[in-house]
């Protein structure tokens, strides 16, 4: 019986407290019986209260107080309650966090986690729904994870917490009610799943157990399920099968699983949350058309949030943010159909 | 308590000035000699020196444990770089783009790391920081702290409060010193600043001292009974030292009254300082400070440039 995916975070936040006594939790309301906005940090205050640390409402001075703390030796995880709020602690990201290790000369290392959810789909609105991951793969010196509901959530948030590089650890928040759906003999449902290596493994996935393709679809984190109810439906409605990566790490970017895949498909379609320009998805076209475009029949398309806000009603985010049909409709257009 | 020492006759007494006077003295010629060498075209990018402001620093730092205390500075941070590591030329060779340099060429200036010693470029970014090594300290429970240098421009910057709240909410050591020159870069204080300065930080509930003085004797006093306090209790302390920056905030960038600026000479550290130094020993102090430096400046132009052939040489 598979758990909900924030409970196995918390499963995992609770295996890297008992394994190790320098890692620490900062963030607001984490105390039981509270346990954080999403609960992903339930039960930890409870029994580690000396290494639960609720703070003010203060995310500027919390991303620096982790980056002190750890270049003095801790590995603080911080708890930001909504990725939009990431935004306050972009200094500290950019000039600190970010630069020390390179900047004092590899002297240092700053292991310190940020777990943070992204997302919307939840009608939260215009600053607690964004999908900020792009504005930090311009970030050099920072790993950025986005997890999704196949992966090993406690491996990767133990991978992350062990990491010397200072890692963003991005949690979608329909992920956390979602159950965890790890492969089972290599499949998921219908897909057959490969995990990829490295710390962060990508997972790609197949409707038709990896015996030809017709297109890519690269994407991660909450997109995944949309990405595969696209597949499902391009298979049951035209005849048309797809690899689908999902990437465990997008930054430092590792596109060997999708150029891989380019490798047997011939085309690429992205698939992210966040907002279409200069987006995930434009750094992995530029990347993938530079060092596979003899694999390529065509462009790289890309499906994304249109350029604007996350609105609040339901209705209109649902327009703003992307979907099945967005997917179907830009994989149809990469194999040269039309759905 | 040093001005009790130096007030007094005995040999120690003595000894302890002619040590405080002569890093006073190191931290006046090193930053001269930068300037120097950037007028001769030897030194690229930037600098900021604390010209006039030594005794903070020397005052400061001085009553500091290197081997569990942490210090964390800013864009002008020479002097507390200097005052905790002596590293004469490390520094010189960082801020040359020499191979040497503390940071490998990679920080220049004001992006310095060794041992105990960090400082960065944002302003106000690095009360955080400092706040997050004294909750290190807390946890460690070595008796250590971590001691922040800020200027009266960095008032100005949110995170500042937000840090002098959770230090006193979480009772962290961590002394803040606030060298507060009278301006930000070119901005006189009374356009930058309103109310009043320590009040700020005994709104958290933090112990607060001011005193206004380029005295070394009188700055590391105070800090001393800062540090002793925060030991003691393991909670923050607010420093405020009234001072004064002889240099422009970088090079050449002065549009003050020389008036006011030749008006404050006579408050010099080193003249306040050195009265108090036996007229010889100060000559022997000042030559070997001068030898020192030469010397430094000498190997740093004779290392390789970092990058392409310097690196192949390291």
């Amino acid at each position: 019986m598979s758990v909900r995916c924030v409970q196995a975070l918390n499963q995992g936040l609770h295996d890297v407290f008992e394994a190790r006594d320098d890692v620490y939790l900062l963030g607001e309301d984490l105390l039981d019986p509270y346990g954080g906005a999403f609960k992903a940090s339930q039960g930890l205050s409870t029994r580690w209260p000396e290494r639960v640390l609720a703070t003010p409402v203060s995310e500027a001075s919390m991303f620096g107080i982790a980056a002190g703390f750890a270049l003095r030796g801790y590995r603080p995880i911080v708890e930001i309650m909504f990725g939009d709020f990431v935004t306050l602690g972009f200094d500290q990201i950019v000039n600190g966090i970010a630069k020390f290790r390179e900047m004092f000369d590899d002297q240092v290392s700053v292991p310190l986690v940020v777990r943070t959810p992204m997302g919307g789909r939840r009608g939260y609105g215009p600053t607690h729904s964004q999908s900020l991951e792009k504005l930090l793969l311009g970030v050099p010196g920072l790993t950025v994870v986005a997890p999704n509901e196949c992966h090993d959530l406690g491996a990767l948030l133990a991978a992350a917490v062990t990491d010397d590089a200072p890692v963003v650890f991005v949690e979608n928040k329909l992920m956390y009610g979602r159950p965890n759906r790890r492969p089972r003999n290599g499949q998921v449902d219908e897909f057959a799943v490969v995990e990829g290596g490295g710390r962060y493994p990508a997972l790609t996935f197949s409707g038709n157990g990896f015996s030809g393709a017709d297109a890519t679809v690269v994407t991660y984190g909450g997109m995944l399920p949309v990405v595969l109810e696209a597949a499902t439906e391009l298979i049951l409605e035209h005849e048309l099968f797809t690899e689908v990566v999902a990437l465990g790490q997008l930054l430092p970017f590792d596109l060997g699983p999708v150029l891989a895949s380019v490798g047997r498909t011939g085309a690429l379609v992205t698939a992210e949350e966040g907002t279409l320009t200069a987006g995930v998805g434009a750094e992995i076209a530029a990347r993938v058309q530079a060092e596979a475009w003899d694999d390529l029949r065509g462009p790289v398309r890309r499906v994304a949030a249109r350029d604007g806000i996350v609105p609040a009603a339901r209705s209109l985010e649902d327009e703003a943010l992307p979907g099945v049909e967005d997917v179907m409709r830009e994989v149809a257009a990469v194999c040269g159909s039309r759905t | 308590m040093i001005t009790a020492e130096t007030n007094g006759s005995g040999p120690d007494a003595h000894a302890e000035v002619e040590r405080l006077y002569g890093t006073l003295f190191l931290i006046r010629r090193f930053e001269e000699t930068l300037l120097d060498l950037f007028s001769a075209g030897k030194l690229a990018g930037t600098t900021h020196t604390c010209i006039g402001q030594e005794a903070d620093a020397v005052g400061v730092v001085g009553c500091l444990d290197p081997a569990r205390d942490v210090v964390v500075s800013n864009h002008r941070c020479h002097g507390h770089y200097l005052a905790l590591t002596d590293d004469v030329d490390g520094l010189l060779r960082e801020v040359m783009g020499r191979v040497g340099g503390v940071c490998g060429g990679k920080g220049g200036s004001q992006h310095l790391h060794a041992g105990n010693f960090f400082s960065n470029g944002v302003l106000g970014s690095t009360v955080p920081l400092a706040t997050g090594m004294a909750l290190a300290a807390r946890e460690r429970g070595d008796g250590g702290l971590a001691t922040v240098f800020v200027g009266d421009g960095t008032l100005g910057q949110g995170v500042v409060y937000e840090s002098f709240n959770i230090a006193s909410l979480w009772g962290l050591p961590l002394l803040v010193v606030l060298e507060h020159n009278g301006y930000a870069q070119s901005t006189p204080s009374h356009l930058q600043i309103a109310g009043d300065v320590e009040a700020r930080a005994a709104a958290f509930g933090i112990a607060t001292e001011r005193v206004a003085t380029t005295d070394v004797a009188v700055v590391h006093e105070a800090a001393a009974g800062a540090v002793a306090r925060i030991r003691e209790s393991g909670r923050p302390y607010f420093l405020v030292v009234d001072t004064y920056r002889f240099s422009p905030h970088s090079k050449g960038d002065d549009f003050r009254d020389p008036g006011e600026i030749a008006g404050r000479r006579e408050l010099d550290p080193l003249v306040v300082a050195g009265e108090r130094v036996r007229a010889e020993t100060r000559a022997a102090v000042e030559a070997a400070v001068e030898q020192r430096l030469a010397d430094a400046v000498e190997r740093a132009d004779d290392a390789p440039r970092v990058g392409g052939e310097g690196v192949a040489a390291r």
